[in-house]
């Protein structure tokens, strides 16, 4: 079972240039809620590709036996028991983390790649494919989700997963000697648009051909 | 007055897009027309009317902590709510199901206006937070889950609208290539997420009042510990005499 050439696409490619975020624009919701923290962040990256390759392996099993009218109602029943496995994963070994996160987690559920993912891919195609798909794709989620993250942690509150890598605001040392300032507004929800905006506006500068119209 | 109050935080304050960014794969993918959008937004209102209100029922009666005590008091030390997730997920997407063929049947001109759009809201992310924050923030009562579902679907619906109404026209704008449809979308969202914070202000008449109670109250002590003052002042100065 080793990565063909083609195989390995599955995964190479949604991490750049069929990005689900800045490309195919899906999962945007969560993307931006929780992105005020790089932990958290991180968080739900790991959740989400859990979710993803489990749920792509659930849904290409059951492929040809899943009657294409309830289709819908199948695929969100898969998803929802595996977010539930999550939700209470996390409420046993990290609860802070789970309350600070709230209801995002449930949302996974309704995250736009998931469903995405099982209509374009999972229900056309072998195992072993889908689980590639599903890894790709949630992991390019997540680079989006963690860079988002650490710009907006690190410029909004100068810290890095919690640790003070910019020194000390209050007592004046590292960089906020020379008269730096965190920008609390990094913090608050519409920044999280604009960084996701600027991200997107490099990544095409770079790739010329992924310009719309 | 408590509805008023609800309904104007769920639309303002708490907008499900400008706020908690609920929904924005709709909203970013059929907001390149308006008459799309609206027929969406619409949509996204119906189903919230429903949706909250009926998953507001099922929290109360089956998946709280303890809410299984109607059936018998045995059932008291049950609590459901890991449940939750799958409980509304599979409420809402039957009740779009549902909504479709009741629509379909008596009024084949909404129909043809919602029609593409309710399969499509089953997934959208604003119908199932609608019904997790109402559970989040344990809203008391059937009615103000009413409120809340048609506020929230009001904030979407504006929110949306407002969106397709500006991608029109910045159609002829002269955009940076690279910013151009995705990109300026997210920077125009984010910018008008930056002038909805301003409505933050707008339900604190409340608070000021009570801190103005407080105020009173500590006026009030401090007045007491004046006279307290002056008695011992007036005690001491007498013992000197």
């Amino acid at each position: 079972m080793g990565l063909l050439g083609k195989d390995s696409k599955l995964i190479s490619d949604p991490l750049a240039d069929n990005n689900p975020i800045t490309i195919q624009v899906l999962g945007i919701c969560s993307a931006l809620a929780i992105t005020a923290e790089l932990k958290a962040s991180i968080v739900m990256s790991i959740s989400v590709i859990f979710v993803m390759g489990a749920g792509n392996v659930v849904i290409s099993l059951i492929r040809n036996i899943i009657p294409s009218k309830i289709r819908i109602i199948v695929q969100l029943t898969v998803v929802a028991a595996l977010v539930i496995i999550v939700d209470q994963v996390l409420k046993a070994y990290s609860y802070s983390l789970s309350k600070e996160l709230g209801a995002f987690i449930g949302l996974i559920i309704t995250n736009c790649i998931i469903m995405g993912r099982f209509e374009a891919f999972a229900l056309a195609n072998g195992v072993w494919r889908s689980f590639l798909d599903g890894i790709g794709n949630a992991i390019g989620y997540g680079v989006i989700l963690i860079i988002v993250g650490f710009f907006r942690e690190l410029l909004g509150s100068g810290t890095l997963l919690g640790y003070a890598v910019l020194g000390d605001p209050i007592e004046k040392t590292g960089l906020y000697s020379i008269g730096y300032e965190n920008n609390g507004f990094m913090l608050l929800a519409p920044m999280a648009l604009i960084v996701v905006g600027l991200i997107i506006w490099v990544q095409r500068s770079r790739n010329i051909s992924l310009i719309e119209d | 007055m408590e509805h008023i109050e609800l309904l104007f935080k769920s639309i303002f304050i708490d907008n499900m897009v400008f706020a908690t960014f609920l929904g924005m794969c709709s909203y970013l993918a059929v907001s390149k027309k308006v008459d799309t959008a609206v027929g969406l937004g619409a949509a996204v209102i119906f189903v919230l009317t429903i949706t909250v209100p009926l998953n507001w029922l099922l929290d109360k009666y089956i998946l709280q902590d303890g809410a299984l005590v109607w059936i018998s008091e045995d059932f008291a030390i049950y609590d459901l709510s890991f449940l939750s997730f799958i409980m509304f997920i599979a409420t809402i997407a039957t009740m779009v199901q549902l909504v479709e063929i009741i629509v379909e049947k008596f009024s084949p001109s909404l129909y043809n206006s919602l029609g593409i759009f309710l399969p499509l809201i089953a997934v959208n992310c604003a119908i199932l937070g609608g019904s997790l924050f109402m559970q989040s923030r344990e809203i008391p009562s059937l009615a103000l889950a009413l409120t809340y579902g048609v506020g929230s679907g009001i904030g979407w619906f504006l929110a949306i609208l407002s969106i397709a109404a500006i991608r029109e026209k910045i159609r002829y704008s002269n955009v940076p290539a690279p910013l151009r449809g995705l990109g300026i979308t997210f920077i125009i969202t984010g910018l008008m997420a930056i002038g909805f914070m301003s409505f933050g202000g707008m339900l604190t008449g409340g608070d000021e009042e009570v801190a103005k109670k407080e105020l009173d109250v500590e006026l009030v002590a401090n007045s007491n510990d004046q006279k307290l003052n002056n008695n011992l002042f007036l005690k001491n100065s007498k013992e000197v005499n």
